[in-house]
């Protein structure tokens, strides 16, 4: 069943919505990343919760005005036109009076929210209402889903992403340093626009698919996901969109064949699991790389302090260094060094005699900064310099009898 | 609408309203100010997967279990968001939106997979509350207040709420002080002795309690709206905090009010016969006097000495 659905051979309708997913997915993950980047992940969540009102205005309206009122086009198009306003109450929240963005966010969207869910349960008492199937956006539906509104999910999916392709430049320009991007000619305001434009489009077409409340996490979870296995914006950009279409895909055809669960959670749940797997296995920031580098650092300074007690004759009571010196055959059991051990021992106590020097001078403050008990001083300073060390420590001088 | 009706159908859904919005205003007031306001928001989305779990783990919709999986979950969500930001060196509002979207489409899915048909527990429920039920049935009339054996079957919900309520005000004012001068001036506070970690992490606690009574009761609208709204019109109305914890006390209990009314009669007065949610009305009222204050607040730009560059 999985397979099939995978492959798109469980019907023309479930081919679309899932084909309709995997491209808005893909154009989430890039559109997130901007919005990441320009740190206003957030602000989409009040976006997408905003369109709620839309949905119950323009179900009501068109029922008023004898029609079906379960037109998506008609549905969508409220959406919009709510999740605008939604927005533009944000900007003036925040642009006119003293409240941070943040708080400007969570009163839409709970404001919004609740003046949708009191017209979706007016229309519940309409006599059309009550196989309106509404709170199918709540949490996205792809049961039962007419062969119009394949279509529409499909070609709006096919839209955005044309339209995300098409601004990606100065979209990536601008989330990565306004200030440059305003400098060489770019219209920041209006691009920011642009982008708030894009993540409506997204959380409009992405409406009956993944449902309100969830389309949020297809604009987040890709770019953090992304930015474990990438240091680059164009890297990040794709990896993000890669990780969205997959979700999408994934999720659409995974609900195709449980058409009891919402797809929304069903989607946002695939996501994670990507962004959880990148979380402990990316190369270099994920978990285990990070622990790791930890082990690694930590076998050093021991065999670097354990070295150090060899060369001054002190003995070593920790096991773990005792173990680590053993098994580079720097030290025998019983602690004592061995001769490739004291070679090296004899180097790390110059090593650091060498570094007291430096920070103690005035002349090497630059190079002191780089003192972290590990780096050989070789390393940082030039032979002249290390030279010049050297004079200033002295020459080993005998005891007077 | 004074009299037996009233009392039995809604003065209690009026009551637990009120209790609710104030249990949830009084830390938003510190949130708002520490730039946590969306903590609410997302408090109010984790505690859904842990009230399921606490379900399918002693199979019956208890308060107490039900509170320790909300309390549960919150905890693991602070745990992931702080995990995320420190290890991926994310923003914390990215790390919030992840931790908080993935653990509510998981507590949805365990909803729907589970057989919970014959209890009430839904998606709907946990969103919009079910406050207009929370009647008083045994209530006969205002001499009902006084009368023990229908005071017994008051819904639990309100005592509860009462409870919590009780327990947020005496944190709010116990630690009046540390509060209010860690939250304005951090480095400050640490230089006086206030250890601010764990109360930054306490008032977060109080905000969790009050967030799963108030959800329990309301649904999780009212809870993000309350969070939110009351304390940011309160915000424009002075610069004295005291001042503005009064006021959002006070905006919290008129949308409350005004919020069940409309929502219970106003459809009437319109012609229609059913009411709509009350829940979704108290969130707009409050959206509407934040509106207000926007428009017209004493203190609604950032006033007093310029900003130092």
């Amino acid at each position: 069943m999985l397979w099939q659905a995978l492959t798109f051979q469980l019907g023309y309708n479930a081919t679309l919505v899932t084909l309709g997913a995997t491209l808005l997915g893909v154009a989430a993950g890039v559109t997130g990343t901007f919005l990441f980047l320009r740190k206003r992940a957030l602000v989409s969540d009040a976006i997408s919760h905003a369109t709620l009102p839309g949905v119950g205005l323009a179900f009501i309206l068109m029922v008023a005005m004898g029609g079906d009122g379960r037109s998506l086009l008609g549905l969508m198009l409220g959406s919009a036109g709510s999740a605008w306003i939604g927005l533009l109450c944000i900007s003036a929240l925040t642009r006119r009076t003293r409240l941070a963005e943040d708080a400007a966010i969570g009163a839409v969207l709970s404001v919004f929210f609740g003046i949708g869910i009191v017209f979706l349960t007016f229309i519940q008492t309409m006599s059309e209402g009550r196989q309106a199937g509404l709170e199918g956006f709540l949490l996205g539906s792809t049961a039962g889903m007419l062969y119009s509104d394949a279509v529409i999910i499909a070609v709006g999916g096919a839209a955005v992403l044309l339209a995300v392709i098409a601004f990606r430049r100065p979209l990536s320009a601008v989330a990565f340093d306004p200030e440059f991007a305003a400098s060489s000619g770019l219209n920041v305001p209006r691009l920011d626009l642009i982008m708030m434009g894009l993540v409506m489009a997204i959380t409009v077409v992405g409406l009956k698919i993944v449902g309100l409340i969830l389309i949020v996490a297809l604009l987040i979870i890709p770019p953090v996901t992304a930015r474990f296995w990438s240091e680059r914006v164009t890297g990040v950009l794709w990896v993000a969109g890669i990780v969205g279409g997959v979700s999408g895909y994934v999720g659409a055809a995974l609900s195709a064949i449980a058409p009891a669960l919402p797809t929304g959670p069903v989607i946002v749940l695939v996501s994670f699991s990507m962004f959880a797997l990148s979380l402990f296995f990316a190369p270099a920031r994920g978990v285990l790389a990070a622990v790791l580098k930890h082990l690694s650092f930590q076998r050093r300074v021991h065999v670097r302090q354990g070295l150090l007690a060899l060369a001054q004759g002190q003995p070593i009571y920790e096991k773990l260094t005792l173990r680590l010196l053993r098994r580079a055959g720097l030290a025998r059991a019983d602690g004592v060094a061995t001769s490739d051990g004291k070679a090296r021992a004899a180097k790390a106590l110059r090593d650091e005699t060498r570094w007291q020097m430096a920070r103690s001078r005035e002349e090497f403050a630059l190079a002191a900064t780089f003192y972290d008990g590990l780096t050989e001083i070789e390393t940082v300073l030039t032979g002249d310099q290390i030279t010049e060390l050297d004079r200033l420590i002295g020459a080993p001088k005998g005891v007077r009898p | 609408m004074i009299g037996e009706e009233f009392v039995a159908l809604s003065l209690t859904p009026m009551l637990i309203g009120m209790l609710a919005a104030i249990a949830c205003a009084l830390p938003g007031n510190f949130l708002l100010l520490r730039r946590q306001a969306l903590i609410g928001d997302a408090i109010s989305h984790v505690v859904l997967p842990g009230i399921v779990v606490a379900f399918l783990i002693t199979g019956v919709v208890a308060a107490v279990p039900m509170m320790l999986g909300a309390a549960g979950a919150a905890i693991v969500a602070v745990v992931m968001i702080e995990a995320i930001r420190r290890l991926g060196r994310i923003e914390p509002g990215a790390a919030m939106g992840v931790t908080f979207t993935a653990m509510f489409a998981g507590g949805v899915l365990l909803l729907e997979q589970s057989d919970t048909s014959a209890v009430h527990l839904d998606v709907e429920h946990a969103l919009f509350g079910n406050l207009e039920s929370l009647i008083w049935l045994d209530a006969t009339g205002w001499a009902s207040l006084f009368d023990r054996e229908a005071l017994a079957y008051l819904p639990v919900e309100l005592p509860r709420l009462l409870i919590v309520l009780t327990v947020v005000a005496l944190f709010t004012w116990v630690f009046w002080r540390p509060l209010k001068i860690s939250t304005f001036d951090e480095s400050f506070a640490q230089s006086i002795g206030v250890r601010t970690g764990p109360l930054g992490f306490a008032l977060v606690i109080v905000a969790a309690l009050a967030a799963v009574a108030a959800f329990d009761a309301v649904g999780s609208i009212i809870v993000i709206a309350m969070f939110i709204c009351p304390p940011a019109a309160a915000r424009l109305m002075t610069n004295d905090l005291g001042t503005q914890v009064a006021w959002s006390v006070f905006f919290a209990t008129l949308s409350a009010v005004i919020g069940y009314v409309l929502a219970g009669y106003g459809p009437l007065w319109l012609g229609a016969d059913n009411a709509v949610s009350a829940a979704g009305m108290i969130a707009a009222v409050s959206g509407a006097i934040l509106a207000l204050t926007a428009i017209a607040g004493p203190h609604k730009s950032r006033s007093g000495a310029p900003a130092k560059g």
